[in-house]
């Protein structure tokens, strides 16, 4: 894996400066917000779960209810298993699925919904054993114990309501999972790997500006020497023409002199 | 994903005679077009575990099941196969029958949050 010394690959302009820092400001809130809903999704889930450890043993206890009505009816009406499973059609009791937002994600949530036999809806409430369609299960304890299949019915559909809670919660819990993981994940890359990687190319970018700040001063100090050079040169020439200017027409002074000396006098006699 | 739980709305199981005969008796029995029921009869000793195997593989592949209901120590006989089962749908809910009470530490997804947690 690429480690600190990742960096993106642009050129270093001072436009490319700015969106690289704009872009670090956006994954750093994108980090801290990740970080929040992960957090956010945690407790949840542990309040689920505490949620499903309760429901289970709760189960536990309900189906253990529902085995003890269905032994009255064995002892009373003898065996029906065989009865029951021949009479198996079409299914009265079914589950709704229904979606729920929980902190940004979509949990389904799954509610009882008893079908009459024939198709029609009745509402929870009404739901009554003897409203079920006439022929489900008519024949069973006809001969004894009716009233106790009646009961092991209800008990059975009660044991079954809770059922579908469990499961519903069963199914929340297993998606969160999924989601806080993937979460997790999100998060961590964010801190390990685009943020260095973006921090990386910033201090690239500046150190080359750096640089190319220094080359230019640079060049331009060495111009400004060759300028002078030259402007000192130019004087340099100019005083030196003057000079020999001058000494040129000192130089003619000279020959005067001696002419005044070249013509003699006549000697002066007593 | 959503529209596939929508369609789901029956609820199956895989159990013991006396459990499925109490589940049957409140309504969840459903026989479909092709005779395919929704519930399995397992006898102990004469039900194989290569078919407990096979309707277990066939209820979670249906779409038109929301909820698998199992036995606890019938799953016991598929462990590898119940823990290896990262679905949500359908929902997999271990039942205690009348015999074998509710046992938390064999549920596998009660061993999954060990797991988390336990570290």
């Amino acid at each position: 894996m690429s480690g600190a010394g990742a960096r993106e690959n642009v050129f270093a302009t001072r436009m490319a400066l700015t969106n690289t820092k704009l872009r670090l400001k956006g994954a750093q809130t994108g980090h801290s917000l990740l970080a929040k809903k992960r957090d956010a999704l945690t407790t949840r889930f542990r309040a689920i779960l505490k949620k499903v450890d309760e429901a289970k043993r709760k189960m536990g206890r309900v189906m253990q209810l529902a085995s003890f009505s269905m032994a009255e009816v064995t002892y009373a009406t003898g065996d029906i298993a065989y009865l029951v499973q021949e009479q198996a059609k079409q299914a009265s009791f079914r589950v709704k699925a229904k979606q729920e937002n929980v902190s940004g994600v979509v949990l389904p949530a799954f509610e009882v919904d008893r079908v009459g036999g024939s198709g029609l809806q009745f509402p929870q409430s009404l739901m009554h054993p003897f409203l079920m369609k006439p022929t489900d299960f008519n024949l069973t304890g006809l001969g004894r114990g009716g009233q106790q299949v009646l009961k092991a019915k209800e008990v059975y559909a009660k044991a079954i309501e809770t059922l579908v809670e469990l499961a519903s919660l069963q199914t929340a819990f297993m998606i969160l999972d999924e989601v806080i993981r993937a979460t997790n994940r999100r998060v961590n890359a964010i801190e390990h790997i685009v943020i260095p990687r973006l921090e990386n190319t910033i201090k690239y970018i500046m150190s080359e500006l750096d640089e190319m700040d220094r080359e230019e001063f640079f060049r331009l100090k060495k111009v400004q020497g060759k300028k002078k050079r030259d402007t000192a040169a130019r004087d340099a020439a100019q005083t030196l023409a003057a000079e020999t200017e001058i000494q040129d027409s000192v130089d003619g002074e000279g020959e005067l002199s001696s002419n005044l000396l070249s013509s003699k006098d006549e000697d002066v006699i007593f | 994903m959503a529209t596939s739980f929508k369609d789901r709305n029956l609820i199956a199981v895989i159990g013991d005679e006396d459990s499925i005969t109490g589940l049957l008796l409140a309504g969840v029995g459903h026989i479909n077009e092709y005779q395919k029921k929704n519930f399995l009869v397992v006898e102990d000793g004469k039900t194989q575990v290569s078919e407990i195997e096979l309707a277990f593989e066939e209820f979670t592949q249906r779409k038109d099941i929301a909820i698998l209901l199992i036995n606890q120590h019938i799953a016991e006989k598929i462990r590898p196969t119940v823990d290896k089962y990262q679905q949500a749908f359908p929902a997999l809910l271990e039942i205690p029958s009348k015999d074998h009470p509710y046992d938390p530490s064999k549920d596998s997804v009660l061993k999954r949050v060990q797991k988390l947690f336990g570290d």
